[in-house]
């Protein structure tokens, strides 16, 4: 089933990390599996990358903080052998970290060198895109990860029912668009041309860390963009280039787009002023944020819409 | 069993809502009650609802702030007036028979679905699924509606306003569906029976569904319809219906026809 929730604020900086929870929290009852955040925090000089050493459901072994430990080091070396000045790398949770690094080299060679670590995924990496995902409901995580104190104008959620694969961290929403800076995606649906898509983009130099099919839309939007398409047209493309049905919001720097497939077969609900766009699964993730009557509207069939900051 | 009775014990999602018990806050005033259920769960607003229709025997109720929440005002099997001042989440008011409902704002997902008889009056949007095996009564919706409106519809009268989505009277066997407005690709499609009417664009007929001829019979339905429910009419309707060309009632696989050969 799973539920997507998205919020942009237009018109500036806003308590994000806190009204993405309400609204994912509220939705509970679509995924209790997993629940993740995309966050936009204000632009910065400095890249953020947020990775992970281990999985939440990893069986903690005798050498478990040891080994964790030995592989922060060799990330924060290698950060460093890369040409990366490393500005802080803390830990969030036991095994997720959070690196802010001035570099202005290729994104894809510096997401592969740290991937080559022992059980590293680079979860997100870009100027002001932060990926959080981990298994539970939405104020667990957001909890664990001290969202609630982050601001920005705008996010994106999911809360996961596992249909597809996995139920850990790798399977879980967001997902980013490896190796490109600041794009990520969430989706509720299934898609079924998912490994004709996947060759073709692995072809291409894509490496995917799940087996989850929502990763290829993600990885095939910033790919249509990083071809000079806008946004609004890699959306349009993929109507008739992904096969299945879904309803997925994607993030960019600047802007929050939302796509519906051709049979409308996935919910959503859209409440849309000039100044705060919010949408999500059910009604009831709007109220979290809204706590009053308002006009809603539910989009069609192979409908896109972008709004941009 | 009685009202608030459950025989529910597990309950991981917290939707079921085992312990939930008649919270009994309303303003009664003799056949009419009122109450707010901004703090209420879903099962405890039916609760406090089946108390007042059924136990008390309140004939007139007015639910405030209904907050967009699921599953409202379900399985009413009475003749009752109920008034939801306020939006409704998925499955608002499916499987009643006999109530007058008027919802002040806007209803998600499959709302009314199989709906027996009675009178829904919606004053904004509605989502997809809207209707879907409505058996009989007059849903009104005076906003747009989503896909699949009135799918697999076995009788009563739906009432659109606005547009209409993809697929709408997908599978229809029996009753009438209304549009002001434009409805999406798929109109009708494998429909059995049944008589849309639509005043705005069509994008694309389903599979068998055709244009029929709109005689005075027609208008003479519309205009008492929109008489009762005091809307717009447009009067440009073009009427769609079955083409019966997937029929095949009385044909028999070619096996079964040497049999009773």
């Amino acid at each position: 089933m799973c539920g997507i929730a998205g919020i942009i604020h237009r018109d500036g900086v806003a308590d994000t990390g806190s009204e993405i929870t309400r609204m994912l929290q509220s939705m509970k009852h679509r995924g209790p599996d997993s629940t993740g955040f995309a966050l936009f925090g204000p632009p910065g000089q400095s890249i953020v990358i947020r990775f992970k050493l281990a999985d939440a459901n990893d069986r903690r072994d005798f050498e478990f903080a040891e080994r964790l430990e030995r592989h922060r080091l060799e990330v924060e070396a290698r950060l460093g052998k890369i040409g990366a000045t490393v500005d802080r790398v803390q830990g969030e949770t036991e095994y997720a970290y959070r690196a802010t690094v001035n570099y202005d080299g290729d994104l894809k060679a510096l997401a592969d060198y740290l991937e080559d670590v022992p059980g590293c995924e680079v979860l997100s990496i870009g100027h002001s895109l932060e990926i959080v995902k981990d298994l539970g409901d939405a104020e667990s995580v957001a909890a664990q990860y001290n969202l609630g104190s982050f601001r920005g104008t705008h996010a994106i959620g999911h809360v996961r029912m596992a249909t597809e694969s996995d139920v850990d961290i790798s399977g879980a929403h967001p997902y980013w668009a490896y190796p490109f800076s600041d794009v990520a995606v969430v989706h509720n649906g299934q898609l079924t041309n998912y490994f004709q898509w996947r060759r073709r983009l692995e072809r291409s130099g894509h490496r995917f860390a799940s087996e989850c099919d929502s990763e290829i839309i993600a990885v095939y939007l910033a790919e249509k963009m990083s071809e000079g398409n806008s946004l609004e047209t890699a959306m349009k493309a993929s109507l008739d280039e992904l096969d299945g049905v879904f309803t997925y919001v994607v993030v960019t720097e600047n802007a929050l787009g939302v796509a519906k497939d051709e049979m409308a077969a996935k919910p959503l609900v859209l409440y849309e002023t000039p100044e705060l766009v919010v949408l999500a699964s059910e009604e009831v993730a709007i109220r979290a944020v809204l706590d009053r009557e308002i006009d809603t509207y539910d989009p069609y069939e192979r409908q896109v819409h972008v709004w941009t900051l | 069993m009685a009202v608030g009775e459950s025989k529910i014990s597990y309950d991981a999602r917290g939707l079921a809502e085992p312990h939930a018990a008649v919270p009994r806050i309303s303003e009664i005033d003799g056949e009419r009650a009122s109450f707010d259920a901004a703090k209420l769960t879903t099962r405890e607003i039916n609760l406090e609802l089946r108390w007042l229709l059924y136990e008390l025997g309140v004939t007139d109720v007015t639910v405030f702030n209904p907050g967009a929440k699921h599953s409202l005002a379900v399985g009413i099997l009475t003749r009752c007036r109920i008034n939801l001042e306020g939006s409704l989440g998925y499955f608002g008011c499916g499987l009643i028979d006999g109530p007058e409902v008027h919802i002040k704002g806007r209803v998600g997902w499959s709302v009314c679905e199989n709906m027996m008889s009675g009178v829904v009056v919606i004053e904004k949007n509605a989502g997809s699924l809207t209707g879907a095996a409505l058996r009989g009564g007059d849903l009104v919706v005076k906003g747009s509606v989503g896909a699949r409106t009135g799918v697999d519809q076995k009788g009563g009268t739906i009432i659109v306003g606005g547009n209409g989505g993809m697929n709408v009277a997908f599978m229809m066997q029996r009753g009438r569906q209304i549009y002001c407005g434009d409805v999406g690709p798929g109109l009708g499609d494998s429909m059995y029976s049944g008589s849309i009417y639509v005043a705005g664009k069509v994008t694309s007929l389903g599979i068998d569904c055709v244009e029929e001829e709109f005689g005075p019979a027609d208008q003479e339905m519309i205009d008492r319809k929109f008489g009762i429910y005091g809307l717009d009419k447009p009067d440009t309707f073009r009427k769609f219906g079955c083409g019966r060309q997937l029929w095949n009632y009385d044909q028999l696989e070619p096996n079964e026809r040497k049999l009773v050969l």
